[in-house]
Formats: structure tokens, sequence, C-alpha cells
């Protein structure tokens, strides 16, 4: 039996059986992150707290869901939408914050590329967030099977057909992913367990694995700075703050990161409210139909991006392209070959590779969105090959980049 | 040294016994995702052809899958290359073409225009003729073409007669 003494307050008491003073010195007052950051260094707070809203609005969606193919459509549409107090709220919070999910990942990233964030003992961080787009790109799509419309029954449809992959024909394949030969009871059954349980688990545990990741190479800075944070920590300690190169991560830096959010939740609330449309495709009010596809399938405007460069080639060479285009960004850390940990703006060819990047993955998007005719479906073509050679270009211009 | 082996064998026979565990577990969670035996039974639809109008398309529904069922004029007959004619179906002395109505791409379902007489994708854009050959990309290859047994002027889908084994033996079907 381990010894005890009596305690005086209700924290020495908690600290201990549970070091909670000690937890809170090791994950907030000693926590240091850099002083020379801006404000997109708030973007994985922001995407923390869209995770918990999610959350929060599928919990109260769920008590009112029902996973079968005959009322599945309704419970979305008249019961939630209409019967429930305040279910439109939660459905709308729930769809707007999957989109924009998206578009902070996508900023987080590009972030991330810009700031040479996945070199030098920060590979894991970059190969768990890349982790963490699969599977939030996985619960997005199982997520737009549920309300059973038009497009949740096409996607399906299309997406699982990806896995006969191509010339192969392994229908099997996707007849046991399916549970049938077309998207019917069992596929919507297991596509919401897969929604609401198995890819929400593994979300909460790569979080872990990247938070985890971040404590031993640090926060990384906007000049890319190496500095010893011991040391940084140690003046700071000694009320030194100003020289400190480094903050607490709370309160101090909490502080920050906070304001971000709260001016990135007035944006995501006029959303919600008076702009929800862009989250909800017309097409999916229609319940689905097994015996007609809609004019145009379109997936949502996430995975346009890869969805154009499956889109101008034949099978199986889009098959490829497209596979190509879902791995490739997980062995960025391997393909820059450059010993540069810096800002691309002080990387030479580099930083023309980020832009033309940035640049194509905006054009694939538009692209996939319009239909595949005349002089779309070239630029289109011209942007897929230009997103290929642009990663097969990488290893060769980081090769030669001169050490700064 | 000997408490040392005891441990190493502790954990071999461990290890073995959760390895057979684990395997059978695998088994056991691929067999539940597998198609019940109820859908993957249910499968064979009678359609009559005897009322079939020509140039407009029919649908069936067939495992959850649509199947087109045209019966072509005698223009459109005369028209087409030997390879389609050898995918026609000749039911009570009438060229049909029977085939899955998904496109080979990516599964959408093409529609049909009769002026032109060929279907459109929308998904992708890809073109097929009447006889269901591919004829602008994505699709790799023609519609298929589903076991089939001609019964007089009905047919039956989801069981092959020697109509279908002769086109399966020709190649016609992958």
């Amino acid at each position: 039996m381990a010894h005890f003494e009596k305690a005086n307050s209700l924290n020495e008491w908690l600290d201990q059986r549970l070091a909670v003073n000690t937890l809170q010195r090791v994950l907030q007052t000693e926590y240091w992150i850099p002083k020379n950051i801006n404000f997109l260094w708030a973007m994985g707070m922001v995407l923390a707290i869209t995770f918990g809203i999610l959350l929060v609005s599928g919990i109260f969606l769920l008590m009112y869901y029902q996973p079968n193919v005959d009322t599945a459509f309704d419970s979305v549409n008249y019961t939630i939408m209409r019967e429930v107090g305040f279910g439109w709220l939660w459905r709308h919070v729930h769809a707007v914050a999957a989109s924009v999910v998206f578009l902070i990942i996508y900023i987080h990233m590009f972030t991330g590329i810009y700031y040479g964030s996945y070199k030098k003992g920060r590979e894991i961080i970059w190969i768990s967030g890349m982790l963490l787009f699969v599977a939030f790109s996985a619960e997005a799509f199982s997520g737009y099977m549920l309300p059973w419309g038009q497009m949740s029954y096409w996607a399906g449809m299309v997406i699982t057909n990806l896995f006969s992959a191509g010339s192969l024909e392994l229908n099997g394949v996707v007849e046991w992913i399916r549970g049938d030969y077309v998207p019917a009871q069992a596929f919507l059954t297991r596509f919401f367990m897969l929604h609401v349980l198995l890819i929400p688990l593994a979300i909460l545990a790569l979080i872990g694995v990247h938070f985890g990741a971040l404590r031993i190479p640090h926060v990384n800075n906007q000049d890319g700075e190496e500095f010893d944070f011991d040391v940084e920590a140690e003046k700071y300690k000694a009320g030194d703050k100003k020289s400190s190169k480094v903050i607490a991560f709370a309160n101090d830096f909490l502080s920050k990161d906070m304001f971000v959010v709260a001016v990135y939740l007035v944006f995501f609330f006029y959303l919600v409210f008076w702009n929800y449309g862009f989250a909800m495709d017309p097409v999916n009010f229609d319940p689905a139909d097994g015996l007609k596809t809609p004019a145009h399938i379109y997936p949502e405007w996430y995975f346009l991006w890869s969805y154009e460069i499956l889109r101008p080639f034949s099978k199986d060479i889009g098959l490829i392209a497209f596979a190509f285009a879902q791995v490739i960004f997980v062995l960025l850390p391997f393909l820059d070959r450059s010993p540069n940990a810096v800002p691309a703006r002080r990387r030479g060819l580099f930083f023309i590779w980020f832009w033309l990047m940035l640049i194509d993955m905006i054009a694939l998007t538009a692209m996939g969105k319009l239909p595949p005719e005349g002089i779309y479906s070239t630029i289109g073509l011209v942007a897929a090959v230009a997103f290929i050679l642009l990663w097969i270009a990488l290893p060769i211009i980081t090769m030669f980049e001169k050490k700064v | 040294m000997e408490n040392e082996s005891r441990r190493g064998f502790m954990g071999k026979a461990f290890g073995a016994v959760s390895g057979v565990g684990a395997v059978a577990s695998l088994y056991a969670m691929k067999r539940s995702w597998d198609p019940l035996p109820s859908v993957a039974a249910a499968g064979f639809t009678t359609v009559d052809l005897a009322s079939a109008e020509p140039n407009a398309l029919v649908v069936e529904k067939w495992r959850g899958k649509p199947i087109f069922i045209l019966k072509k004029t005698p223009e459109m007959v005369a028209a087409q290359t030997e390879e389609a004619t050898a995918r026609d179906v000749i039911v009570g002395g009438e060229n049909f073409l029977i085939a899955i109505g998904l496109c080979t791409h990516l599964g959408c379902i093409p529609s049909y225009r009769k002026d032109s007489s060929d279907f459109l994708c929308a998904c992708h854009g890809g073109k097929f003729d009447s006889s269901g050959i591919d004829t602008q990309l994505p699709p790799p290859s023609p519609l298929v073409i589903p076991p089939f047994k001609i019964d007089g002027t009905t047919v039956v889908l989801g069981e092959e007669g020697p109509e279908y084994a002769k086109m399966k033996e020709s190649g016609l079907i992958a």
C-alpha cells in the first residue's frame, strides 16, 4: 500500500492521486511554443474546435437518424429538419463544418509545405497529418452516404467501383465492400457504422499521434530558425520573457490561438445561418434511385482536384493517376531532397514549385466542377499532367538546392 | 537462465495461441462483411420481349442493376458492323441489345439518345453505340452482356443458355 499524506485542499488531493499539477505543467504551462509565428499557426486549434463541433452536432443527429434504406431519407429531411426542435441547426452545423474542415485542412497543409514543417524530425507530424486527411476523407464520404439521396447513392456506386481496380475487374471485392451487388441496406448500415464509430475512433487515435509527434521536434517558426528550447524556456522562467524566443502554451499562446478561433467561428456561424446552401447539394434532395443516374455527378468541392485527375484519362491510367494523387503527399518529406527546412521564399525553385502546385490544385478543383467538355477537358488534362510532372520534378529541383 | 527459457516458452505459446485467434477473428470479420445468402441467392429475372417496341429502350432490373433491352429496327441492323451484330441477341427473329446498363468506367447509367441511337454517360462523357460498344473514352470496354437464356419470346437473366455460352466462347464476354 502506497503512503498518502492528508491533503489540505481539493487540488492537493487530486494531485496526490492523478498528478494533475504535473500534467498541467507538462501539457500547458511549460509546453513551449515559439514566439515568431503568425495566425496560420492557429489552424491546428481551429481544426480541433471544428472536429469538436462535428462531434457534438453529430451526436444530436444520431438520436433521430435511421440507417434504413426506406426511412433514412425522411429521417433526415423530414424528422430532423421539420420535427426535431433545432434539428435543422444540428444538420446545417454538421454539413457546413464537414465542408469547412477541409478548407482549414488544406490551409494547414499548405502552411506546413510553405514553411518546411515536414522535415528534420517533423516527418511523423506530416505523415500522421496526411493519415488524418485520409481518415477525414473517409469520414466525409461515409457521412455523405447517410441521407440516402441521389448523390449519396451514386457517389457510393462510383467510389466503391474504384476498388474493382480497373481492368483487373475485381467485382468480388466491390460486392464484398457493399455487401450486395449494388449499394443497398447492407451498404448503408455498414457505412453508418464506419461513420459514427470506427473512423471517428481512428481519427481520435491519429490526433493523439499527431499531437505527440510535435513534442520532441517542437512547433516550427516563421523563419525555420533552429534554437534550443530548453535554453529559451529557462530564460522565460527566469523572468526574461522579452528576449526568450518562446512562450508557454497556456495561457500565453492559447489566448492568441483562441482569438483566431473566435474570428473563425464568426465566419463559421455566418455560413451556418446565412449561407449553408453550398454544403447541401440540391440533387441529394431527391431520394436514392438505383435506376436513374443524375445528369451530372461531381463530388463535394474538397474532392474535386483528385476527381479531376481521374477524369481525363482512360480507365486504368486514370485510376493509377488517382491513386498516385492520393498517396503522393504522404511522401513529401522523402521526395524533398533539400537540406533546408526554411520558408519557401528562401528556397529558389521550390518557391516556384509551391505556388505552381497551389495554382494547379485550384485549377483542378475548378475544372472538376465544370462539365467535361471542350476547353474545360483540355485545361483539366493539362492540369492533371502538370500535377504529376510537378511531383516528378520535386526530388530533382530540391536535390540541387543550395544550403542556406 | 531456467526462468528465461520458461518465460520464452510462455511467450511463444501465447504468441501462437493469439496468432491462431487473430487469424480466426479476421476470417469471421471478413465473412461478416460478405453479402448475405438471401442477397446472393436473389437473382433470376424473366423478361417477355414479345411486346417490345423498336428503337425504344426498356430498362429492367436484375440483381439491383439496370438491364438495357433495345429492339433494333431493320435499318439499325443493316447499318451496324459484323462485330456489333455478333453481340445481338436474336429473339423471335428480331435483333436485341441486352446489356447491363452500367458504364464500364465507374458504373453510372448512360442515357439512350433515340435520334443518334447511342448511349451517353453523363458522369465522365463516355459513349456507347446501339450495340453497347464503347465509342468514346473513358469507358475501356463495351457494356457487359449479362448471363441469359432464351426461352421462346422470353429471356431469363442470370441463367447461362447456349446462345450466351456461344458468345462467351467467341470472346465477346470477358
